[in-house]
Order: C-alpha cells, then sequence, then structure tokens
C-alpha cells in the first residue's frame, strides 16, 4: 500500500498549482489579488516569491476583461490558469466565458480549441450573504463546450488541474472556499486525476446518494451515521458536472434501485434536475421509489448563520432525508 | 480578571501559532495595543487587544498552535484584585446559534387517489417492481403495496414471490406456461393479447393433448458462470451488459449440436433440424407469452446473443416481431429469472421435441470435492417428447449443458 | 492632487464642529468596536473596516440633503453613521438580528434604509455604478432635483462598470457624482499593479465629466470640494468625478496579513490621521475645549456600548420566515 500524507485542502490546491507550473513554461496564473496578497484564500500565498510575476500575475477587478485575456493567451498558445477569486464574480466574465470559451472551436469549424483552466472559489457556509454565496455549477454546466469539475475531495483538489492543463478545451474547476482548511490523507505521490468519471466514494447497496463539492463528504459523515442504523448508503461523487458520467450513477441505481441526489445549489435548473431527468429516461425500470433532491431552498443566502444554515442542505438533513426515504 | 482570547478573524480561520508575545506579564495594555504576534494559514497577523488593563499571565507558549478561543493570556482590569485564578477549561467557545431547524419547502402535493384496483383503476406500483412483476407474470392488483402512498414496491414483489414459491413447492409441478392468467381490462386495451392468449392456449393444449412428455432435472453449479459474467461485465458499459439468460441459451445451443436428437420437430417421424434456433419465453405484460427465436445461436457469441435478446425483448412486448422470429425455433428455452421459482418444467411447443427450463440462480449448500460449500446453483429441468426420444438421450443432453456452463470461457 | 491653504478659512461654526468630531470619532469607535465583537464571533462573514477614511464619508455627507440618493459598497458602516442610520440599527444587522437595518438578512456589507435614501450596501465591486446613473436618470425623467452620490474605490474604477457608467452619465446628463474614494489599495493589490493611469482624476475629462480631487484626510477640505461638486450637479444636471485620496488604517478585512504594504507606510499615513487633525484645528480656532473633547468621547463610547447592547438583545428571524423577501409581500409597486 502507497504511503499516506495528512494535507488541507489549500495544500493540495497550492502544490498542484505549482507543480504546473514548474512542469510546462507555458502556464502561468493570473487572477485578482493571487500575487502581492497571496490569493484571497491565501492558495497561491509564496507563489509570486517563487516564480515571479511574469508567471503569477495580479491583475485588476476586471473580470471581464482578465478572463478574456487568459481565453486569449490560451488561443495563442499559452496555458493560463485564470483565478476568478469567487463564483460570484464570474457573473462579469460569464460572456467571455460562454460566448468566447465555449464557443470558438465550433464556430471555426474546429479549428481554434481554448485550452484555457479557470479556477473558481465557491460554496456556501461562511455568512457572506446573498451576493457573496452563489452556487454556478449548473450555470455553467448547462454550457456545451466546456468542461466542468467540482473538486470535492483533496486527492481531487490535488490532482484535477493537472489534468485540466492537459485538455484541449476549456476546463472550469469549482474550489470549495468552506473547505479549504480541512485536513485529509491522501496518497504520498498524489498527481493527476481523470476528469471524465464519476466516482464511488463509498459502496452500499441500499440507496445512491448522488453529489458533489461540499455534497461529498457531507455524503460521507451521513452514511457512516446511516450505517450505524443498518443502511448501507453508497456515495457517489459526480466529479464531472459536464460532460456527466451516466454510467457511474446508472450503475448504482441499477443495484440500489432508490436515489437521493444532494447540492446546494437552487433546486429548480439544477445538476440534480439533470440527474434526475436521466435516470428517469435510463434507469426508469430499475427504480423502487421516485429520485428525491434535497437541494439549496429557492432563496438569496441570508447572512444570519441559522438562517444560511437552513438553506442548503447539513448532514443532519441527509440523514433525516434517508432515514425518510428508507424507512417510512 | 479578563480571558485574552484567540481571536477569530474570519470563519475561515479556526487556529493559530503563537509566535511572539508582544507584551509581557506586567505590562500595561492600551486599547489598540498589540499583544502578540500570530501565524495564519494567510501570513503573520498582529493581535490586537481591545480593552484596558495589565497583563497577568501568559497561558500559551511561543510556538504552540492552539483553536480559535482558546485563552491566551490573563489580563486584570482596574477593578479586579490581583488573583491566581485559572480558568476552569480552556476550551475554544461552543458557536451559541439557533437550533438549526429545517423549513419545510413549499409543497405542492400531487394529488393521490387512493389504489383503488378493483375497477380497472391504475396501480400505483414502482417501476422496477412493476418489471418483476410482469416477468414473473404477477397480477399486480392483487398485492398490496407498502411504499408512498401505498405504491407496490420490490419488497412487495419479494414477499408475494416467496409465497406464491411455497404454494408451488406443494403442488411440485406447475408448468407455468399452461396456467394463464387473464386481466380482462388489458384486453380492450390490447387486443393482440387476446389472439396470443388463444394461440397459447391451442399451441399448449395441444402439446399437452399428443405429446408424452417425460421430464429429467439436473442441479447445476453456477458459480464459474457468475464469476465469468462478473468478470465479463467489467468491462462493458451498462448497456452492453451480459445476463445470466444469455450464457444459457449459447450453453445449450452447444449442448444440442452435442446432442442433435432434440434440436428436431416430430412429425410423424424425427425429423432433425439443421440450424439450431432457440427459442425463449417472453412473458408479456397483458398476460400470455410469445416464442421469439434466436436464429442460429450456435454461431452466435454469448455478446451477439445478449444484443439479440436486448432486440427482441422489448419488440416482442410490443408486439413487433417479425414472423420468421416466431416461427422458426428448432427449441425453446424458459427461464425464471431472478426472485422466481426454483424450478421450471415446460410443455413443450409443437412440433419441437424438448423445453429447457432454468430456474431461479440461488445459492445453496452443494457437496463438491468432499466438501460442503455455499454456491450459486440452478436447477435445470428438461421436458421432452417420449415419441422422439428417450432418456438417455435426455440425460447426455443435460450432462453437456453442465459441461458448457463449467467452463463458461469456451462458450 | 490640488493644494489650497482655505482650510481656516472655512466657515464652522463651534456646534457644527463639535457635531463633525462626534461623527467621526462615532465612526471610529464603531468600526473599532466592530473588529472587537467580530473576534468574539458576534460579527461573521466579511468585515470591512472604515478606520482612517472618516474624513470622507462625513465630508461629503454635509453637501447632500434629505432627498439625495446613496449607493455604498461593503465598506459602507461610516457612510451609513454620516447618512444618519441609527448606529443599533447597523449594529444589529452585522449580528444578524432581526432588529438590523435589513432584518438582519444583509450583514456587514449590505446595510438598506430606504427611508434616508441608503441604497446599500454592494458587494460586487462596481455592480452599484450603472444603478446609480439609472437613479439618476429617473430623477432626471421625473423632473426631481435631487444627487445620486455613488461611493465607490478605485478598484472599482478597473472595472469595465466604471467606464461604461461614467459613459452613460455623461450621455445622458444624469445628476451623479461619482466619488472615488481612492485608499490606494483593491484589496491587498496596489494601484500600481491594477492601473496603468494612477491619476484615476485623468478618466473624468475623457467622457466630458467634470472632475476634481482633494485630500480625503482632510475633512474641511473634503466638504468644501463635496459641495462645490454637489452645486456643480444641481446647478447642471451633469455628473461630476471627485477622487479623493485617502487610506484606510486597519487591514482590508478582518483576515489580512497585510503582506502587501509596509508598516511604515501605515504609519507615516496614521500622521495624516482625519480626528486629530480635525481636533487640532478645532482647538487652535478655539471652537471647542479640551474639556468638551474628552465629554464628547465619553458620549461616542456610550452610543456605541448601547449600539452593541442593543443588538445582543436583538431576537432571531424565526426560521419557518427564511423564504420571505424573494418575491414582494406587497404587490403595490
Amino acid at each position: 500500500m502507497s504511503k499516506m500524507k495528512t494535507i488541507t485542502y489549500r495544500e493540495a490546491l497550492k502544490s498542484a498549482i505549482r507543480e504546473a507550473l514548474q512542469k510546462d513554461e507555458r502556464v502561468f496564473l493570473m487572477g485578482e489579488d493571487v500575487g502581492h496578497y497571496g490569493g484571497a484564500f491565501a492558495v497561491s500565498k509564496g507563489l509570486l516569491k517563487e516564480f515571479g510575476p511574469g508567471r503569477i500575475m495580479d491583475v485588476p477587478l476586471s473580470e471581464s476583461g482578465f478572463t478574456g485575456a487568459g481565453i486569449g493567451a490560451a488561443l495563442a498558445g499559452m496555458r493560463p490558469i485564470v483565478e476568478i477569486m469567487t463564483v460570484n464574480f464570474s457573473l462579469l466574465a460569464m460572456d467571455q466565458i460562454i460566448n468566447n470559451a465555449a464557443t470558438l472551436l465550433h464556430m471555426s469549424g474546429g479549428q481554434l480549441n481554448v485550452p484555457v483552466v479557470i479556477r473558481m472559489g465557491c460554496g456556501i457556509g461562511r455568512q457572506l450573504a446573498a451576493q457573496h454565496s452563489h452556487s454556478w455549477e449548473p450555470f455553467y454546466a448547462h454550457v456545451p463546450g466546456i468542461n466542468v469539475l467540482a473538486v470535492g475531495t483533496h486527492e481531487d483538489a490535488r490532482g484535477m488541474l493537472l489534468t485540466a492543463l492537459e485538455s484541449p478545451d476549456p476546463v472550469i474547476l469549482f474550489e470549495y472556499t468552506s473547505m479549504l482548511n480541512l485536513e485529509a490523507e491522501i496518497i504520498e505521490d498524489a498527481g493527476a486525476v481523470d476528469i471524465c468519471k464519476a466516482k464511488v466514494r463509498r459502496e452500499g447497496i441500499d440507496l445512491s446518494l448522488i453529489t458533489y463539492g461540499t455534497g461529498v463528504y457531507k455524503s460521507l459523515e451521513a452514511a457512516e451515521v446511516l450505517s450505524k442504523d443498518g443502511m448501507d448508503i453508497e456515495v457517489i461523487d459526480l466529479r464531472v458536472l459536464r460532460p456527466l458520467d451516466e454510467e457511474t450513477f446508472l450503475t448504482s441505481i441499477a443495484k440500489t434501485h432508490k436515489a437521493l441526489v444532494v447540492e446546494d445549489a437552487w433546486k429548480s435548473v439544477s445538476i440534480s434536475s439533470e440527474i434526475s431527468a436521466r435516470i428517469m429516461e435510463k434507469a426508469f425500470f430499475e427504480l423502487d421509489l421516485p429520485v428525491e433532491r434535497l437541494c439549496g431552498v429557492e432563496v438569496p443566502i441570508p447572512y444570519p448563520k441559522h438562517l444560511e444554515d437552513a438553506s442548503v442542505p447539513q448532514v443532519q438533513d441527509i440523514v433525516e432525508k434517508v432515514r425518510k426515504i428508507l424507512k417510512p | 480578571m479578563i480571558s485574552f482570547k484567540m481571536p477569530s478573524l474570519g470563519a475561515d480561520m479556526e487556529d493559530g501559532t503563537l509566535v511572539e508575545w508582544r507584551k509581557q506579564p506586567g505590562d500595561l495594555l492600551k486599547r489598540g495595543d498589540i499583544i502578540a504576534d500570530v501565524d495564519t494559514q494567510k501570513g503573520l497577523i498582529e493581535i490586537e487587544f481591545f480593552g484596558e488593563g495589565i497583563l497577568e499571565k501568559h497561558l500559551v507558549a511561543e510556538g504552540e498552535k492552539i483553536p480559535v478561543g482558546t485563552v491566551m493570556a490573563l489580563i486584570r482590569g482596574e477593578s479586579d484584585e490581583i488573583t491566581e485564578e485559572i480558568p476552569q477549561e480552556n476550551i475554544p467557545d461552543q458557536e451559541k446559534m439557533v437550533e438549526p431547524a429545517k423549513v419545510e419547502e413549499g409543497k405542492i402535493k400531487v394529488p393521490v387517489a387512493s389504489p383503488q384496483k378493483a375497477g380497472g383503476e391504475r396501480v400505483r406500483i414502482s417501476p422496477l417492481a412493476k418489471k418483476i412483476a410482469e416477468a414473473h407474470q404477477l397480477d399486480i392488483s392483487k398485492i398490496s403495496g407498502t411504499g408512498p402512498d401505498g405504491a407496490i414496491v420490490k419488497a412487495d414483489i419479494d414477499k408475494c414471490l416467496r409465497e406464491g414459491q411455497e404454494k408451488k413447492a406443494k403442488a411440485k409441478t406447475d408448468p407455468i406456461v399452461t396456467e394463464p392468467r387473464y386481466e380482462p381490462e388489458s384486453k380492450l386495451a390490447i387486443p393482440e393479447s387476446e389472439a396470443i392468449r388463444k394461440a397459447v392456449a391451442a399451441a399448449m393444449s395441444r402439446s399437452n393433448q399428443d405429446i408424452p412428455h417425460y421430464y429429467l432435472e439436473k442441479r447445476i453449479d453456477f458459480s464459474k458462470a457468475m464469476l465469468w459474467l462478473k468478470e465479463a461485465n467489467k468491462e462493458r458499459s451498462v448497456q452492453q451488459r451480459l445476463l445470466p439468460v444469455a450464457l444459457m441459451i449459447k450453453a445449450v445451443a452447444k449442448a444440442l449440436d452435442d446432442v442433435p436428437d432434440l434440436n428436431a420437430v416430430w412429425e410423424d417421424g424425427l425429423e432433425r433440424k439443421n440450424e439450431i434456433n432457440i427459442g425463449f419465453v417472453v412473458s408479456l405484460r397483458t398476460g400470455g407469452i410469445m416464442l421469439p427465436a434466436i436464429l442460429n445461436a450456435d454461431t452466435l457469441s454469448v455478446d451477439g446473443i445478449m444484443e439479440r435478446l436486448n432486440d427482441l425483448i422489448p419488440r416482442a412486448r410490443a408486439f413487433k416481431l417479425r414472423s420468421s422470429e416466431l416461427s422458426k425455433s428448432t427449441f425453446t428455452i424458459t427461464s425464471i429469472g431472478e426472485g422466481g421459482a426454483d424450478k421450471v418444467y415446460g410443455v413443450i411447443y409443437p412440433p419441437q421435441v424438448g423445453i429447457v427450463g432454468f430456474g431461479e440462480i440461488r445459492d445453496e449448500a452443494i457437496v463438491a470435492e468432499g466438501m460442503i460449500g455455499i454456491k450459486p446453483v440452478v436447477d435445470v429441468t428438461l421436458a421432452a417428447d417420449h415419441r422422439a426420444t428417450d432418456g438417455l438421450i435426455g440425460s447426455k443432453f443435460l450432462a453437456s449443458l453442465n459441461k458448457y456452463l463449467q467452463n463458461p470461457e469456451n462458450l | 492632487m490640488k493644494k489650497t491653504q482655505s482650510k481656516s478659512k472655512f466657515p464652522v461654526s463651534k456646534a457644527e464642529g463639535k457635531r463633525l468630531l462626534h461623527q467621526m470619532q462615532l465612526i471610529r469607535r464603531f468600526e473599532e468596536k466592530s473588529a472587537e465583537v467580530y473576534t468574539e464571533t458576534k460579527i461573521r462573514g466579511f468585515l470591512h473596516l472604515y478606520v482612517g477614511e472618516e474624513a470622507v464619508a462625513v465630508g461629503v455627507m454635509q453637501a447632500l440633503k434629505e432627498e439625495d440618493y446613496i449607493l455604498s459598497t461593503y465598506r459602507e458602516h461610516g457612510h451609513a453613521l454620516a447618512r444618519g442610520m441609527d448606529p443599533g440599527a447597523i449594529m444589529a444587522e452585522m449580528y444578524g438580528k432581526v432588529e438590523g437595518c435589513a432584518m438582519g438578512r444583509g450583514g456587514s456589507m449590505h446595510l438598506f434604509d430606504k427611508n434616508i435614501h441608503f441604497y446599500g450596501g454592494n458587494a460586487i465591486v462596481g455592480g452599484h455604478l450603472p444603478m446609480a446613473v439609472g437613479m439618476a436618470l429617473a430623477s432626471k425623467k421625473q423632473g426631481k432635483k435631487n444627487v445620486t452620490c455613488c461611493f465607490f474605490g478605485e478598484g472599482a474604477a478597473a472595472e469595465g462598470e466604471f467606464h461604461e457608467s461614467m459613459n452613460l452619465a455623461a450621455l445622458w446628463d444624469a445628476p451623479v457624482l461619482f466619488l472615488c474614494e481612492n485608499n490606494l489599495y483593491a484589496m491587498g493589490t496596489a494601484l500600481e499593479y491594477t492601473h496603468s493611469e494612477q491619476q484615476l482624476e485623468k478618466k473624468g475629462p475623457t467622457y466630458g465629466i467634470e472632475t476634481a480631487t482633494v485630500n480625503g484626510m482632510d475633512l474641511l477640505e473634503v466638504m468644501k470640494a463635496a459641495q462645490k461638486a454637489v452645486d456643480y450637479i444641481r446647478e447642471t444636471g451633469k455628473p461630476y468625478f471627485l477622487v479623493c485620496y485617502t487610506y484606510r488604517f486597519r487591514a482590508h478585512s478582518m483576515f489580512d496579513a497585510e503582506l502587501y504594504r509596509d508598516k511604515a507606510e501605515v504609519e507615516e499615513w496614521k500622521k495624516q490621521d482625519p480626528i486629530p487633525q480635525f481636533k487640532k484645528y478645532l482647538l487652535k480656532e478655539q471652537l471647542i475645549t479640551e474639556k468638551e473633547i474628552a465629554s464628547l468621547e465619553e458620549a461616542v463610547e456610550k452610543e456605541v456600548a448601547a449600539a452593541v447592547d442593543f443588538a445582543e438583545n436583538g431576537t432571531w428571524e424565526p426560521i419557518e420566515d427564511l423564504c420571505r423577501f424573494v418575491y414582494s409581500e406587497n404587490q403595490e409597486p
């Protein structure tokens, strides 16, 4: 067995960026406060000193501008990592991402590919109120032409970026800021991971708990609680929100015949909407109960802790929901 | 005494490492004074004191990493007596928050009609339960559901099958194909079913009147077959998964090649057939069965057979088979599948001379090489036309079939 | 930057002087108290403090009338207090209590009070500039004479929305005061790394907008410059761009190791602290006594303590009400 090491999610992200910068001269990091400030969430702290301002570029607050510039640089042979401080500000860059990055290949009849990697901090749970608590995974997962990854584990924090940089097409990485300090064990020489498959994080036979992002550890925790009640839950980390890996969750449902999809994003027109529809289309006759969903309550996220907590699924909510499904 | 605690500078700050005390015991502290330097994941941060007093005592040593809320020092305010008191528990404050409750989302309940089954009302049943029920030709209107809003779920079907099996075990032989299961209401919906029912009735009656059946059975160790399937399925997508029935059909086709007298028809004499076309029993949602054939099954790979099955079964159920697929079979298989009876004794489809029946694959204690072990087994029966063959031929066939199922890799 | 020596000529009465000092002192102490209770986890989320920049908010507010509209950034406690928002309501908002100015829904970055025409508390940098143009446009269409004052930092001047808004306001003759608080750092990134032209005031005239700069550390200077700007807007109905050079003494937000600037630089700016400067002026002009200053500070102390008490004793909104305010409860617009 490989040796393990303990690492924070932040450290995992940082070592991936460092490795990417070391491995490929064409790689550079650009984003707001990534240099002198050390990264809004201290992910890039120290990298300016190590790699210099040519490769760790502070940019003005001009999301549309610098994201577009990253896309342009990718078009012209570089491998930029664009950091959009938080997903909330990516709304200002959405035109560039969707109208340029996602469409150039197609519009040019396959001539122009855009190997840009865009990282965004995201997630709910730090009492940042409505404008800073968005879950835009479903928005981006809606768009053909981009690959959308949800970095839900330390293993993926360490490995997804490296594979993303190998992709000829735009990749968006959602990184969950509430997990930055979280420590976990990963293989000592952990590195690149695939960015095309969902992963069964826990095997079980009674119900398929399908989730991504912060939902992964929450669901694993819930599954642990439920196992004490004799409920054997399978937890699936979607990892790749576009293009969706159906096979993994359809196979799981063929085994468990029951599914619960968990996410922070608002319920309407969400990732869970899509998962639920695909199950209906492709595994209808495997279902023994309707697909259930536990999603963000449809309200701008309020500031106070108790209301914020009530807005998105918590471990206890998952536990209760599963109990209700399996033991009505 | 003021307890000076490791401050929380953000929800993302959980702890800090005390790098240096900037104030020492006895020092006078004013509002805004920097009391210590603390290292965080964002770098070194100067920790500010917001009150006034004299630093009494350090409780944390330089170099120590402590969680937010940990008391770091005691500070004597103006009104404090000098004491040696140390806080009882130096643990971080718990977040005091309102009990998190959940808002019930605005529920719009889909009106649920109570599952009235008598008058031909729709029965609430899960897709999976429905699928299994159909495979076993169960009348779902007679099953009571324990799922949401009284819907029938798999557990209800399983229970029904268990009970049914017990009954069947008592009756011993119970050829399912001869037991018509009428669902009057479905006649109106799908008129084809009536014709099919009639055809089945005619064929089976003729069989029972004209054909002197003899029966043989053999329990076959299915562990190697299951292992092989498991391995084979690892590399296949969901759509390409192999089911045990595909393997069974292939093995039967090979065994028929060894024992050609069973791949034949009886029309005033035995007439062997050149092609091995395996008909297999597909039960219909509306009751009744169909016998589509997999042509030249002996020449197809297991994958090829699976592909044909995936194509034929839905078309059979939708009454969309071509006539050649219905008329060309030279031998028949009936297979019970998951959750069904242990054994099935078939009724020969005239003018064929044999039918093989596979019961449910299930774990049983069996003796092998002088040891008792739990293994998946399947009880295989052969019903054959005594005018055409004798028990010896039938027995040879079952032995051959067993041989193939023990060596699935050769199929 | 314009250098004028007209400080002492600016007429400030005794009462006026005291009121202004009181406002600045209140902001200072309110912010320091906020930092303190933040470390005790009473306030959460982001907390951006205004310490050092008090003269800008207080100075500009003096030129505005009751009917004028104000939009601000996520560093807006100072603007809200100077506009006259109740300190208790602000503190309660930051505690997340129902008694807060936005029922606790918004927190530190989202202070709102329609009664005093205070429209946030906007936390997406640059996001409120186009709205300010729209509000001013509405005033114009309605024949109102009020001014829309839009505070933003120099970081926002790099956003496309800044340029789009300047263009639109000039194009439509919208009565907006674009009030740039240039504190030299966009979060932790210095002006030199974010602006090719660091004299932001040069950007105004290219849109045909009347522009001025002022030393934002000097209350009287700010008051004068703001008055001139607002008078111009009221008179012409056209936009105006005022750049205030200022400095924040504290970190960007609470959790900030300030790796991006020297302590010496901070200390240098502290010499220009607007509060001691203004005290000195008042004492020199014999508009206030040391004793009066002491009692003023004591009063502020009590006011801040009362705000904290008010927030502490506030109530949590019941979770059942979570889904309120997604759509209007009152169907009248």
